[in-house]
């Protein structure tokens, strides 16, 4: 009977741990410190990015809001600290990132469908594979584009449509988004937002988008990260709980309105400041 | 109207304009006649010389220097090139080299490839692959050097190693680039070879033939050889541009 007792306690705490680790930060980053030649963007910067939330990165310009999901994302180093996924470092784990630029990060010698494929590619996933996987994310985001087009014989919302789902079809635990839709006419942007909001509901991906419009990044996400001017601090991490999918009547309702106007607020005691 | 379909004979104006400003010179008399023969006895003298007579032969000789040449130099061209502009630091360490001998007629060269290669094809051909694999290589490390960050750091990003990099995305960003080289590479071939030919004891090629019907006093074979060399360097642009469009479709989109 003696050797039960133990073997449920073990039981437990892994249930326990499985509970500690969906409720903990998916990312924690420590300590994180960058200077440019000109101005100290960072400096030893604490900061948890929650799991399985839709975060959005809001500042003054120059703060150093792309430089935090590069830093993130690995495509710079930082100068000092520590950013940990699940406690392991960004090698370990499967992320997507869609570039602000979609036309110079998009391949234009590779077809629509062959972009997508192209991160499976470099995992080494056979070809047969890659097809199913990429016609299974197309099918999802219920995708009408001919993906035997070039990108350059696509529009701009095309081409990022493309970026977003190259992102996708690696299954990433966290997704990074630098101003997606900066480039792209209005009539595109509130389709793509429509598009990611989609994405997020369906897989619940941790996601990062760094955005320069308030209304987009209160519209789409549950939690806004505020930041000061550089070196960048947490001003405030705002919470917006709204149910989703959200539409235009959100848009209309209090709370957006009141969530929207604190922020600005802030990003304009900000601005001030500089 | 059918004006619209008439509009791609436009190319053809010109040539008919010289073609009747140049029988109406010979029909004048302005010009010497042994100087300058008729437009119908220079395409008769091209005609034989291509399908009955020597000229021919010279052509599918010049042909073969230049394409050699212009193999030559991009098998040791472009592989150079992706090597020097994957690195900035390297290729501004020999960025002087390669543009002062970028700037060194080739043709000064000749003597100097004559004593290393020796009378015959095989200095030709080094000069001409001299020239272009410059050319080539030039435009090849600005391509690799001007290759989209973006499209890079998006490679690194999928965990895309250096090798594959470079592989996946500079050498494809490149390639418009090297195709503007391999067809600058291919013009310049041509001219060198057509000047070796005619000089350094040549027995055939276009360059050869030229100088040859010049010395004779043969005008309208003179001018028919011309018309083939201008004939093959037009071709060879032609058929460059073609595999380029194919190749390199997204080229300036």
């Amino acid at each position: 009977m003696t050797s039960v007792q133990p073997a449920a306690t073990i039981e437990l705490s892994e249930k326990a741990r499985a509970a500690a680790v969906r409720t903990a930060p998916h990312v924690t980053i420590r300590g994180l410190s960058k200077k440019f030649s000109d101005a100290t963007i960072y400096d030893d910067f604490d900061f948890d990015i929650p799991r399985g939330k839709l975060m959005s990165v809001f500042g003054p310009n120059g703060c150093g809001k792309s430089t935090l999901i590069n830093m993130i994302a690995g495509l710079f180093p930082a100068d000092k600290g520590e950013i940990l996924f699940d406690g392991q470092p960004l090698n370990k784990i499967k992320f997507g990132y869609v570039f602000q630029n979609y036309r110079e990060a998009v391949f234009p010698w590779l077809s629509a469908f062959d972009n997508i494929a192209y991160p499976l590619k470099v995992m080494g996933v056979p070809k047969a594979d890659r097809n199913v996987r990429v016609e299974k994310i197309v099918a999802s985001l219920n995708v009408k584009i001919d993906l035997k087009l070039y990108p350059y014989q696509m529009s701009g919302g095309q081409q990022q449509l493309v970026s977003i789902m190259r992102a996708l079809v690696v299954d990433p635990e966290i997704l990074f988004l630098d101003e997606p839709f900066s480039a792209l006419d209005y009539e595109m942007t509130l389709f793509m937002r429509e598009q990611l909001q989609r994405v997020f509901q369906e897989t619940h991906t941790t996601t990062v988008l760094v955005s320069h419009d308030l209304e987009e990044a209160v519209y789409l996400s549950d939690r806004i990260l505020l930041l000061s001017r550089h070196p960048a601090r947490a001003v405030e991490f705002v919470h917006y709980d709204a149910p989703r999918p959200r539409t235009d009547r959100t848009m209309t309702e209090s709370d957006f309105i009141q969530t929207k106007a604190h922020c600005l607020e802030i990003f304009q005691r900000e601005v001030r400041k500089g | 109207m059918n004006w619209k379909r008439l509009e791609i004979l436009l190319p053809f104006v010109g040539v008919a304009v010289l073609l009747a400003i140049w029988s109406f010179t010979v029909w004048l008399r302005i010009v010497d006649p042994v100087l300058l023969p008729s437009p119908v006895a220079t395409f008769k003298a091209m005609w034989a010389g291509m399908f009955h007579g020597k000229l021919g032969v010279d052509f599918i000789k010049t042909v073969e220097r230049t394409i050699y040449s212009t193999i030559i130099a991009a098998v040791i061209a472009i592989p150079l090139g992706v090597l020097l502009g994957s690195s900035e630091k390297l290729y501004r360490s020999v960025e002087f080299l390669i543009d002062f001998f970028r700037s060194t007629p080739a043709s000064a060269m000749f003597p100097l490839f004559l004593v290393l290669f020796g009378v015959g094809d095989r200095t030709k051909i080094a000069v001409a692959a001299f020239g272009a694999a410059l050319v080539i290589l030039f435009n090849v490390a600005y391509g690799v050097m001007n290759a989209r960050k973006t499209r890079i750091l998006a490679a690194k990003v999928m965990g895309a190693s250096r090798v594959r990099v470079l592989w996946d995305v500079m050498l494809l960003e490149s390639m418009p680039a090297t195709f503007v080289g391999l067809r600058n590479g291919v013009s310049l071939a041509l001219v060198i070879v057509v000047v070796a030919e005619m000089f350094i004891g040549s027995v055939d090629g276009l360059g050869q033939r030229v100088f040859e019907a010049q010395q004779m006093f043969e005008m309208p074979d003179m001018y028919a050889a011309i018309f083939a060399a201008g004939a093959l360097g037009y071709g060879l642009n032609l058929l460059f541009l073609t595999i380029e469009r194919r190749f390199v479709h997204w080229a300036g989109k």
